[in-house]
């Protein structure tokens, strides 16, 4: 109803329009003949112009002046990076020039329209040419160009320069997708890891990272872009489906992500997320609540953050790759840094996907072994007898049955190195199950598993009289047997020192 | 100075003996030109009817992709109005949620931001404003028949036609025309799979544009051919009016830049329908990898701004060119540096073919290359600076008759100012880094190539509608549009540039994720509430246009401006021909006005006898 109310009164409203411009034409025509009225015609539309003009100019400065505390290089929003004020200055001398040619071109346009509109008896002039005149607007643009040109070149070279292979600075993998960022971390060596798109498994492997590759097994990820103040930082810019396009409005950074060609964005930054805060919060503006409807609301400056913007139309979703950036200070960021857990050590590792699921990476050997060491040492020098006992955490069987699984070896070998090194002790190999079945099944096979872990060891030439197993089934559970994974810690191979 | 004298020369005296006669009459034998209704108006061969039909296809274009931007200007600025009233019109574009409150679905609105920039710049701007005024004033204004070809300026329309018709069609599909951007970048345009615009809707797109670059072709190359080869006896290059000059680089822009593109869309269609890898490569999109590899997507767009930027040239040359003659004529006073003009319409041609990479700085594409758009890119504000102060001085010390079309050539000076001095800030690369894909480009290049080009181009159709119609418009409502259209340009325009230097990315569909972008409400009310008020000018334009050519006030003098170029020489009504009997012998530049104390002479009047023709 309102719907069509509105649509009569605008109907009506040009209908008025046209009405009134009717009558007037009518009016101008029957005036045809008196150049007077003619003349105040043109005067008016000149008074128009002239109105306009100053209207225009008064809108342009006082407009500018009103948005200035939200424009990138103004007010409180100083570049958040390195290279950033080199931009903002190249911006404002081009707005200098710009800004003094457009008042005085659209100054003169309007007021020679208004001066020299005709009144009678005016006789046009006939200068048409003056190679002098021309000269000097061909030649002052072209040396203001000449300026911006080269200042414009040497910012260029300085901004889009690679990192050189001596200096430091951070890697970070930026990869678009319909629609959102993923972001990758190089881990504790610095470096990203290889990656190829025909790996990609959507959940599992999001950017196709080749597991073959060890820079990648201390990769991580992250939801929000987290940088350290002042370290130099590299992007590297890939896409997985069609173009993106990474913007850090704040830092001035702006990079293609462009399927099959990797692209990249360096940049230092220079302000923490808290820093840039504070200094919004010195303005009227920031101080506003951020929700104009609800007064409590947090002020504006609060619940500002850096972000991280598609800024290539990528599809429906375009306007939704939001990812928040953190700048903190680099003590800070290497805590955080070192606290972040490899993606593949916490979903990859040991699964399907894993290419080394059938044998232990070398950090992860002299990880194991150096806590073997540990335990075993604190048993060997126990006084107590019942504390000289440990327990084989990595060896592992098949459900039901006695064959050690492949990675047990590893521990099994630690056991061998310390027999040897030990020549005077002697082993009791005991098994344990959960009350999983009944006990005299649960019996045989804890005889059994400690069997094959001393078969293992006699295998490598442990003498079997050093060696003794015995199955104690489900009558020694060290947790409840109520959960999975007190079963878990029940099932267990156990070796007791014996001196 | 002695008072001016206000002449009236009697053309058919003049014709009759100074005429030249290349026996049009015993050629022809009426044959030729005798006509039905539909040869006449449908299937016309004439270059006026062409024109005429170039106008109107383009304005019902350009109602089409301002309504659009209307559409899409509510989503962003009041994104929580209820849009469900206007199911009736878009159907299922419309998205009805629960409590009844209607949406514009983002597939749809990315269509209608794709369809708006492409049927503005490709039918619009291209077709509606060369296509119109290089046919109607390029064999008027030389003393021509006709166009070389009449037969292939006939082509050249129904192929636009054609791809006007194809372009149609692919609004109505159920998966919607075509949505990826008016770039139409691969890949989100080559895979079907990226969204819903990119399946048959991109298919038809890229045959519609491929049937309007034939066209475009073939309007050029008659252009060219016309104008070098039929100029009549006296009309020397140096002698064109400044229109003729613009049509003229503008085709040759057109011919040289045009083929490219079409070679760019075929190599998107083998992608597309064929599975080649041009512009693919490592591509893994809905939960498979593709097996496209070694192509590129900068590739594209190399091609595609090869054409893309002379484009706007070849957008804003003629709009240039009708700005001068108009400016000239209303100011009673030659157009300042005429030469000049000349030599800056030939030097943004030239250059507007080196500068394509300055739409992609941050593409990817090897950032030394960049040195070499920075520096042409520039340049070409040399060129655009001496036209500006050309026109300026136009007006200086003129005595400037304020009718419509001189309000439009006004605005057209001021917009191409306020718009092209933004294109330093772009044309940098270092603030690019910044600035691309913000609003602040969408300002720029409205401003400047948008509503500049149509600000010359209601300055031409003003000027020209009694010569096309043999009416006049109505005068008061040309008044009411002008004003109301400048006023709301500016204010749906302007305020963009805040947005993009605080960093809002274009071609968002909500700004609510962002803490960054969400500020902006009232402008973005603003932007859109003005650009209704534009639209309305429009309507009023529409109806005085239409109006006009029906019941408009008859035409009574031949050349109502007392301006100086031949095709007021012609019978205000010509038929097929142009000129009934002679053709005009031409004896002078156009732009003769107020010279040795008569108010003008037209091309045809010889020079007096201790006169000559400098310029």
């Amino acid at each position: 109803m309102t719907a069509l109310v509105a649509t009569i009164a605008y109907v009506l409203l040009l209908g008025i329009i046209i009405l009134i411009s009717f009558i007037n034409d009518v009016h101008i025509d029957m005036r045809r003949d008196d150049p007077d009225f003619r003349v105040k015609q043109y005067r008016r539309s000149a008074v128009g112009l002239l109105v306009f003009a100053a209207l225009f100019f008064a809108l342009t400065f006082g407009s500018a002046y009103w948005y200035k505390d939200f424009m990138l290089g103004y007010g409180p929003h100083k570049a958040a990076s390195e290279h950033g004020p080199e931009i903002d200055s190249l911006f404002n001398i081009t707005l200098f020039f710009t800004g003094l040619v457009f008042v005085l071109a659209t100054a003169a346009l309007f007021w020679f329209a208004f001066k020299y509109r005709h009144v009678r008896g005016r006789v046009a002039s006939q200068f048409a040419h003056s190679t002098k005149l021309e000269m000097i607007w061909t030649v002052v643009p072209a040396l203001v160009m000449t300026i911006l040109v080269v200042k414009g070149i040497v910012s260029w070279n300085k901004i889009t320069a690679d990192v050189s292979e001596d200096e430091e600075y951070l890697e970070i993998d930026i990869t678009g997708q319909q629609f959102l960022w993923n972001i990758r971390y190089p881990g504790k060596d610095g470096k990203l890891g290889a990656k190829d798109f025909r790996l990609i498994e959507p959940g599992i492997n999001e950017l196709g990272q080749d597991w073959t590759d060890e820079r990648n097994h201390d990769d991580f990820f992250a939801e929000e872009l987290i940088l350290p103040k002042g370290r130099k930082i590299k992007l590297r810019i890939y896409a997985k489906d069609v173009l993106h396009s990474v913007f850090l409005p704040h830092f001035r950074v702006k990079m293609d992500a462009v399927p099959g060609m990797p692209t990249y964005a360096v940049f230092t930054p220079t302000m923490t997320t808290e820093e840039y805060r504070r200094r919004l919060a010195k303005t009227k503006t920031y101080q506003r609540p951020a929700d104009p409807d609800d007064p409590e609301s947090d002020p504006l400056w609060k619940v500002f953050d850096f972000e991280l913007a598609c800024a290539e139309l990528c599809g429906i979703g375009h306007s939704s790759m939001r990812r928040v950036v953190k700048v903190v200070e680099p003590e800070e960021f290497d805590k955080w840094f070192s606290q972040q857990k490899s993606y593949y050590m916490e979903n990859i590792r040991f699964t399907e996907h894993d290419p080394y699921k059938d044998k232990l990476l070398p950090q992860e050997i002299s990880q194991r072994k150096s806590d073997f060491e540990t335990r075993f040492n604190r048993a060997l020098s126990a006084e107590e007898e019942a504390k000289r006992s440990i327990e084989l955490r990595h060896v592992e069987f098949k459900t039901g049955s006695a064959e050690l699984s492949p990675l047990s070896r590893y521990e099994l070998d630690f056991v061998v190195e310390a027999l040897k090194a030990h020549p005077n002790i002697r082993l009791e190999i005991a098994g344990h199950t959960d009350n999983v079945g009944n006990e005299e099944m649960n019996q045989k096979l804890s005889l059994a598993r400690a069997k094959a872990v001393y078969d293992y060891l006699v295998s490598k030439g442990i003498a079997p009289d050093r060696l003794k197993t015995v199955g104690y089934g489900a009558t020694q559970p060290k947790a409840s047997n109520a959960s999975e994974s007190g079963r878990s810690a029940n099932r267990r191979i156990e070796l007791k020192i014996i001196k | 100075m002695a008072k001016v004298q206000a002449l009236d020369y009697d053309v058919d005296k003049y014709l009759e003996e100074q005429g030249y006669d290349d026996h049009f009459h015993e050629h022809e034998h009426g044959d030729k030109y005798k006509v039905s209704f539909i040869s006449k108006y449908i299937f016309s061969t004439d270059h006026k009817t062409i024109a005429k039909q170039y106008l109107i296809t383009g304005m019902a274009w350009a109602f089409i992709g301002a309504f659009f931007s209307l559409i899409f200007r509510l989503q962003l600025g009041f994104p929580d109005m209820d849009l469900s009233w206007l199911r009736p019109i878009l159907g299922g574009w419309i998205n009805i949620n629960s409590e009844g409150v209607g949406s514009l679905s983002p597939d749809f609105y990315y269509a209608m931001v794709t369809i708006h920039g492409t049927v503005l710049v490709f039918f619009v701007l291209t077709a509606g404003l060369s296509g119109t005024f290089s046919n109607f004033l390029i064999p008027l204004q030389i003393g021509a028949r006709d166009m070389a070809s009449p037969f292939l300026n006939m082509l050249s329309y129904w192929f636009f036609f054609l791809a006007s018709v194809i372009m149609l069609l692919s609004l109505f599909l159920e998966s919607g025309p075509f949505a990826g951007g008016w770039v139409a970048y691969p890949p989100l345009s080559a895979l079907p799979q990226a969204m819903m615009g990119s399946g048959m809707g991109m298919n038809l797109w890229l045959f519609s544009l491929v049937f309007f670059v034939v066209s475009v072709l073939l309007g050029g190359l008659n252009y060219i051919t016309t104008v070098i080869n039929l100029r009549t006896k006296g009309m020397s290059f140096w002698r064109l009016p400044l229109t003729v000059w613009s049509f003229f680089v503008t085709a040759i822009i057109g011919l040289l830049s045009f083929p490219v593109l079409v070679a760019g869309f075929v190599l998107l269609l083998l992608d597309r329908l064929l599975g080649t890898s041009f512009y693919l490569s490592d591509i893994f999109i809905a939960g498979e990898p593709l097996h496209h590899v070694g192509g590129s997507p900068i590739l594209y767009q190399h091609l595609f701004w090869f054409l893309g930027h002379p484009e706007v040239y070849i957008i804003i040359l003629p709009a240039m060119g009708i700005v001068s003659e108009v400016m000239s004529t209303h100011a009673r006073r030659p157009i300042f540096g005429y030469k000049a003009m000349v030599y800056s319409i030939i030097a943004i041609g030239f250059l507007s073919f080196l500068v394509w990479a300055h739409h992609m700085f941050v593409s990817g594409m090897d950032p030394f290359l960049a040195n070499f758009f920075i520096l042409f890119t520039l340049i070409i504000a040399v060129p655009s600076a001496v036209k500006v102060f050309n026109w300026i001085t136009t007006l200086y010390k003129g005595n400037i008759h304020l009718t419509v079309p001189m309000l439009f050539a006004i605005g057209f000076v001021s917009f191409f100012i306020s718009g092209g001095l933004t294109g330093l800030f772009l044309g940098n690369a270092p603030i690019d880094i910044q600035m691309h894909d913000t609003y602040f480009v969408v300002a720029h290049f409205h401003i400047v190539m948008g509503v500049a080009a149509f600000f010359g181009m209601f300055a031409g159709i003003y000027h020209w509608f009694p010569k096309m119609f043999g009416r006049y418009m109505n005068q008061t409502l040309g008044k009411i549009h002008f004003w109301l259209t400048i006023v709301a340009a500016y204010m749906v325009f302007w305020p963009m540039h805040y947005l993009g230097v605080a960093g809002v990315p274009r071609r968002y569909y909500t700004f609510d994720s962002f803490v960054n972008f969400s500020q902006f409400d009232t402008l973005n009310q603003i932007i859109t509430i003005f650009a209704f008020v534009g639209f309305t000018a429009q309507l009023l334009f529409a109806f005085n246009f239409f109006y006009s050519i029906f019941y408009g006030k008859k035409v009574s003098e031949r050349n109502p401006y007392r301006a100086n170029t031949l095709e007021w020489s012609a019978p205000t009504n010509p038929g097929h021909g142009n000129w009934p009997g002679k053709l005009p012998v031409v004896h002078r530049w156009p732009y003769d006005f107020h010279k040795n104390g008569s108010d003008y002479r037209p091309q045809y009047v010889p020079l007096d006898p201790d006169e000559r023709d400098v310029h």
